[in-house]
């Protein structure tokens, strides 16, 4: 599929008030363009909160509702229940950060998950909570300076994409600004599947990262060939790396270091050569974990190794 | 109509199915979870026709219930005592919203000092959130109360969240005959918005403050509305099942009264006991009942209490560093009258403790002179 197969129709509208270079507003333009015009947006406190504009004004041509921090995936799982009851056919979908899902929006997440609602969960992922300026989440990678870790933060990231597979539902896909035809298909794809689906994107965020805003698709291209940033997508049970990441791992791509990654970005710019060993042992240890969960339950991509 | 035994619960959650609720979302906590329960059975086995969402939390309850109210639905939950202090930031919500949300709680005391039993202390706190209060007292009055809210809460000049409180175990787990069933007085819920895909709209983004005065302003009025509409409610509930619930407050022998009690929820009904036995001493003593707790139906309490030369006001719960909130609210009534009574403030079975007529009786005639009634007078 090329850029150009993305359709024309546009459901953000120009003039919203996202930062020049974001990639969160980037990939919920591309999310609403797969999904359409019966899309209802569920929007927890957030960056989108701001840059989809001020009443009576408004940035997203679809139904959208605004909650608080820690309910999307509650609300959403209202909002699915009342238009089941009332036969309205619409996708329902959560365009959270990454606070809002891995933080205070955990639970709320985990629950739907495990109910298996008819919803389907994005979350763009800038590694920070950037609406309050630039703050640690449970996504900040280590070593990353933020205006609550100035020394840069001292513990790697955890993982909601893995903890949404180890909730069995029916499809789990992560993504990358970098790839936008690749965030297309998979938001197509989720979208026909029934049931709880999970896509998380990562999002570079130029004033949270500190680099120019013209790098942002050059960023989330660095992360996948990096390793920090891995593709993929779990569907009915079985696990399979995706673009790029599928090709390094059959050895078609090689995989870039680290280093080069976290240099280009001022909120590692401090790090030590002893922090950069210390990321680089943390990609090796989830190319690893991730070649076990392909092993275990899909043999063909089990060979892959780093 | 049909006469049954059931509890404050069960009242609860038949006047839901009654009420033709569509979306249910809701968590279990003491002493509200029968509720929950007998949904969760009314829905599974055909007889309430719902969508019962089995939320993990209090706050993914009231959000999934304001999601489906915004979305065109009639939407129930229930709770108590943590459970409502966890929902706060959504009861907040819920009334900003605009989403006509009907809530029953069995009121229960908070802790530590894990406490399951009555105490309003759970709803009073919830006093400023936006949502339009009644408090119960018998388990008719739930049933009646929780099917003329929704009748109140979705009229389009009021617009507002309500809750329907009754003290825990007292109330919710005592068994008391009950007459349910309430003809046509509900329509099927029309919500004045929709989602629509083709004149799309976002709900809840960013308000400047060039616009967020007016909308607490319009808060604010549509709950002085309320009063009207609930007055309207209360009568047309009347003449359509036949059976009148006090919606707004009840006066009990209060014309020729020298001292009123004031109270509200359970303890209204035990001192309506204490009145007639002292009636019967010779003492003119009636009670106001204050049913609904918010909107303040202060014009209604001046006008009842002008003419009694003592007012005693029992609360049920407490506001550290003041006083107990109803108190307050009927001082503050009856500032501006000139008739005003003397006005007594007492504090009365905090977590559970029982109340009897007897001692609402020594409290009248000028006993527990420290405001505290802490003595079970049996
Ligand atoms: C209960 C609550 N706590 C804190 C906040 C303040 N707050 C608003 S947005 C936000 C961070 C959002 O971060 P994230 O979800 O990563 O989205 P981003 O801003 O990066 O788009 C915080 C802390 C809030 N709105 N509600
Ligand atoms: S701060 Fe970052 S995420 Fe937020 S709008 Fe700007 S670029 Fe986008």
């Amino acid at each position: 599929m090329k850029i150009s197969d993305i359709p024309e129709k546009e459901y953000l509208l120009p003039g919203n008030a996202a930062c020049h270079g974001c990639a969160s507003s980037m990939c919920l333009r591309t999310v609403l363009k797969a999904i359409g015009k019966r899309t209802v947006l569920v929007v927890p406190a957030s960056c989108t909160s701001v840059y989809q504009g001020m009443f009576p004004g408004s940035a997203i041509d679809v139904p959208v509702f605004n909650t608080v921090f820690a309910a999307s995936a509650s609300t959403a799982s209202g909002i699915k229940a009342s238009l089941e009851k009332k036969g309205v056919d619409a996708t329902v979908v959560v365009w959270a950060g990454d606070g809002g899902t891995y933080d205070i929006g955990l639970q709320a997440l985990s629950a739907a998950a495990e109910r298996n609602e008819d919803i389907l969960y994005v979350c763009y992922n800038n590694e920070m909570y950037s609406n309050t300026g630039v703050q640690r989440s449970g996504a900040t990678p280590y070593g990353a300076w933020t205006t609550t870790t100035w020394s840069g933060k001292k513990e790697h990231r955890k993982d909601v994409a893995e903890m949404m597979i180890a909730h069995d539902i029916p499809y789990v896909a992560t993504a990358s600004a970098g790839y936008l035809t690749d965030l297309y298909k998979k938001i197509r794809k989720a979208k026909n599947v029934k049931g709880f689906r999970y896509v998380e994107i990562l999002a570079p965020c130029p004033p949270g990262w500190k680099y120019p805003m013209d790098r942002t698709v050059e960023m989330g291209r660095m992360a996948v060939e990096t390793g920090m940033w891995i593709l993929y997508e779990y569907e009915n049970g079985e696990f399979r790396l995706t673009g790029l990441s599928k090709a390094i791992a059959e050895g078609k791509r090689e995989l870039k270091d680290v280093e080069e990654y976290l240099l280009a970005q001022g909120r590692f710019a401090h790090l030590s050569q002893k922090d950069i060993g210390a990321i680089r042992e943390y990609v090796e240890r989830r190319w690893s974990n991730l070649a076990k969960l392909a092993g275990g339950v899909h043999a063909a991509s089990a060979e892959f190794y780093v | 109509m049909e006469r049954k035994l059931i509890t404050g619960n069960q009242a609860a959650a038949l006047a839901a199915r009654d009420s033709g609720v569509e979306v249910v979302a809701a968590y279990p906590i003491t002493p509200s979870t029968p509720v929950v329960e007998e949904i969760a059975r009314m829905v599974e086995s055909g007889e309430m026709d719902a969508r019962l969402i089995l939320v993990e939390s209090e706050h993914s309850a009231m959000a999934a219930c304001i999601g489906a109210s915004a979305s065109g639905s009639r939407v129930f939950t229930a709770t108590s005592s943590h459970g409502l202090a966890y929902m706060h930031e959504l009861l907040h919500y819920a009334a900003n919203a605009r989403t006509p949300v009907v809530m029953a709680v069995a009121n229960r005391a908070i802790g530590p000092g894990w406490n399951i039993w009555a105490d309003l202390g759970d709803t009073m706190s919830q006093r400023d959130t936006g949502w339009i209060q009644f408090y119960c007292s018998s388990n008719q009055e739930i049933y009646d109360t929780v099917v003329m809210a929704y009748r109140v809460a979705e009229d389009r000049q009021v617009l507002l969240p309500a809750m329907v409180c009754y003290d825990g175990f007292v109330l919710s787990h005592t068994a008391m005959p009950v007459v349910t069933g309430i003809g046509e007085f509900l329509e099927e819920y029309r919500a004045p918005w929709k989602v629509d895909f083709d004149e799309p709209e976002t709900f809840g983004n960013i308000l400047s403050s060039d616009y967020y005065m007016e909308l607490r302003k319009d808060v604010f009025e549509s709950h002085r509305k309320a009063i009207r509409i609930i007055k309207k409610t209360e009568e047309a509930f009347e003449s359509l099942t036949g059976r009148y619930s006090p919606l707004l407050l009840e006066k009990y022998m209060l014309d020729d009264a020298e001292t009123a009690i004031v109270a509200i929820g359970a303890i209204a009904s035990e001192s309506k006991i204490a009145v007639r036995k002292l009636r019967r001493d010779g003492k003119k003593v009636g009670l106001l009942r204050i049913k609904c707790f918010r909107p303040f139906p202060s014009t209604d309490v001046v006008e009842a209490l002008e003419s009694v030369d003592t007012a005693v006001v029992i609360d049920r719960s407490i506001s550290p560093g003041h006083e107990g909130q109803l108190f307050s609210e009927i001082k503050s009534a009856l500032y501006s009258s000139r008739n005003r009574p003397e006005i007594i403030g007492k504090v009365a079975g905090l977590g559970g403790r029982d109340v009897t007529f007897r001692a609402i009786e020594k409290a009248v005639c000028g006993e527990f002179r420290d405001g505290w009634i802490n003595e079970v007078v049996v």
